[in-house]
């Protein structure tokens, strides 16, 4: 090694040094990283909780290097709540799928929001149920096909996508709600500032913070890796558009 | 000093003076000023309250409070104890600990308002899914209620599991006069296994998820020896003109209340009639009840159910003696002179 050279690159502390079990091509890898890289940057890794989700990403637990819980499916905000409530200066993040969020985790996912609860939700939307092999989710698109919408969803008899951001963004208690994605570079550098914005919105008690990742699921979507960007770039976003649906004032003033 | 009380405010005194650092919870009768007496004092003393947006949602808080190692209650009853099943059976295996109070009414279903003794194998016998008892106090006093609510904490912590307190509305609305221990500011002992923020230590995982089968039935084995050292350790019950009873009559809670009565009038008309009244209805007082199935003569069960401790009492007196039941559903609360028919019924 020279005098010049410089370590640039390297894995953020809070990230755990295992081999995942996640599928190759799926962007849980990317978020997984940029969530501990924002950990890492707000020195916040030996006071945070995370809560893992029902789904592809239950065993979050094992990839960060933080304190974590296990909730039941889509249960993920009450726990957080009842977590933060008697630990204000902890900083609670959720990591929760569709599926879990946008299905049977509704209620809470609302109500956390309504009540301004001071957590983060980092929420994955694939558009599909991925660990029990494909099925419908509240997200999938009309005409998809997945193993519970064979013939592509119907939306007459298997009903419309359920849009989070714009949903959330209704209720007062909602302080940074936004909608990214990650299929390209640039994409993945806003996911980050995202990412590190909802977080700073909590530790300034600023009220409750959700960041939607636009993903995909190369797997179930029956695709290569390249294959289900190209749909998450031509497809999901175009349903699922980018933007920031809900940003208080006062978060502007955090920049 | 002795106070008038309300058994459901009692219920939230109790838990405030036992050190309760956080409280969850749901409207539902015939529970609810439980949750409107915390909403007034919790704030107050600086310690946390939220009425959730459902009983799923209070018991996932209670659920998450809980993995920080402290304090924490909700209450609730009947159909809402049912909504907690799922996060329960969780919270069993993730080996946290808090209280959950089910003030019974009747059921099946939407049932009704009224005292029901309905939920005893719910209680009792797991509820949720998975292999799991929880411990099941059940009070027959509101100063019974009290002195038990501010055990189930100390219960809860030292088995880090959920300690469970039963009743029914009557005991929920009745007013008493109660003494309370001195108030309790909420602490942290030391625990190694909570969700603090992993400062200076390894990383602390709260889950009940095992996916290898061998590491899910390590778990099992471990819950279950906790359970057989609550069975060892917690059986409770008290007994009542027990002196040479003939008669021996089991019930628990309100229908305890109940027959205490018809008890003393039955002994004050020379029937040699004693009551049997559990307090831990898990773990059931089987040995106890078993040495005295050996001397009596015969058994009565009374409930305010269709007969569910029934099978407990048969399971303790392995059916060695005849065993009657005397119950009634619905919400209808027998009267004493009703109890003491029956008991006249079987003696004469």
């Amino acid at each position: 090694m020279t005098q010049e050279a410089e370590l640039v690159f390297s894995r953020p502390e809070s990230l755990s040094d295992v081999v995942t079990h996640y599928c190759p091509g799926c962007i849980h890898g990317i978020v997984h990283r940029l969530i501990a890289e924002v950990m890492d940057e707000l020195g916040i890794r030996e006071r945070t909780i995370g809560i893992a989700p029902v789904g592809c990403s239950v065993l979050a637990y094992n990839y960060f290097e933080c304190d974590f819980a296990e909730a039941a499916h889509g249960r993920a905000p009450a726990m957080a709540t009842g977590m933060k409530r008697v630990e204000p200066d902890l900083t609670i993040f959720t990591y929760q799928g569709d599926g879990d969020l946008a299905s049977i985790g509704t209620n809470e996912v609302i109500h956390a929001a309504a009540r301004g609860e001071n957590i983060t939700t980092i929420f994955i939307n694939n558009a599909v149920y991925g660990m029990t092999g494909g099925q419908m989710a509240p997200t999938t698109l009309p005409g998809m096909v997945t193993t519970s919408s064979p013939y592509g969803r119907d939306v007459k008899t298997q009903g419309y996508p359920v849009r989070v951001c714009e949903l959330l963004s209704q209720l007062d208690g909602a302080a940074y709600i936004v909608r990214r994605t990650a299929y390209k570079p640039a994409e993945v550098r806003k996911l980050r500032r995202a990412i590190k914005t909802a977080f700073q919105v909590q530790m300034a008690g600023l009220g409750f913070s959700l960041v939607e990742v636009v993903s995909n699921c190369p797997t179930n979507w029956g695709m290569t890796p390249k294959e289900s960007l190209k749909f998450v770039e031509e497809r999901m976003v175009d349903y699922y558009p980018l933007g920031d649906f809900r940003v208080k004032d006062e978060v502007k003033d955090l920049r | 000093m002795k106070v008038l009380m309300k058994g459901n405010e009692a219920i939230g005194e109790a838990a405030i003076r036992a050190g309760c650092d956080a409280y969850f919870g749901y409207p539902i009768t015939p529970q609810t000023e439980v949750l409107e007496y915390m909403s007034r004092r919790m704030p107050k003393l600086g310690r946390a309250f939220v009425q959730a947006e459902s009983e799923l949602g209070a018991i996932n808080m209670v659920y998450g409070a809980a993995c920080t190692g402290t304090r924490v209650m909700t209450t609730t009853s009947s159909p809402g104890y049912s909504l907690m099943q799922e996060a329960v059976s969780y919270i069993a295996l993730s080996f946290v600990p808090c209280v959950i109070v089910n003030i019974m009414r009747g059921g099946p279903g939407l049932g009704n308002i009224q005292p029901a003794q309905g939920d005893y194998f719910q209680m009792t016998k797991g509820g949720g899914h998975g292999d799991y008892h929880l411990l099941v106090l059940a009070p027959a006093t509101v100063q019974e209620m009290v002195d038990l609510i501010v055990e189930a904490f100390d219960l809860a912590d030292k088995y880090r599991q959920p300690v469970t307190v039963i009743a029914d509305g009557l005991i929920g609305q009745i007013m008493e006069p109660v003494a309370f221990p001195e108030l309790k500011a909420p602490q942290r002992p030391e625990r190694p296994w909570a969700l603090t923020g992993a400062k200076g230590r390894e990383k602390n995982i709260i889950t009940s998820l095992y996916l290898g089968a061998e590491r899910l039935e390590q778990e099992n084995i471990r819950l279950q020896a906790t359970i057989r050292q609550i069975e060892e350790n917690e059986v409770r019950y008290t007994e009542y003109m027990m002196e040479g009873a003939e008669l021996v009559v089991v019930a628990y809670g309100t229908a305890g209340r109940i027959v205490q009565t018809a008890v003393k009038q039955a002994r004050e008309e020379g029937i040699a009639v004693g009551l049997f009244r559990p307090i831990s209805m898990f773990p059931f007082p089987y040995a106890r009840l078993k040495e005295i199935a050996s001397t009596a003569q015969q058994i009565l069960v009374v409930e305010l159910s269709a007969g569910q401790m029934i099978e407990d009492v048969r399971l303790a007196s392995c059916d060695q003696l005849p065993i009657s039941f005397f119950g009634k559903m619905g919400g209808v609360v027998p009267l004493p002179d009703d109890v003491l028919a029956e008991i006249k019924k079987l003696v004469k």
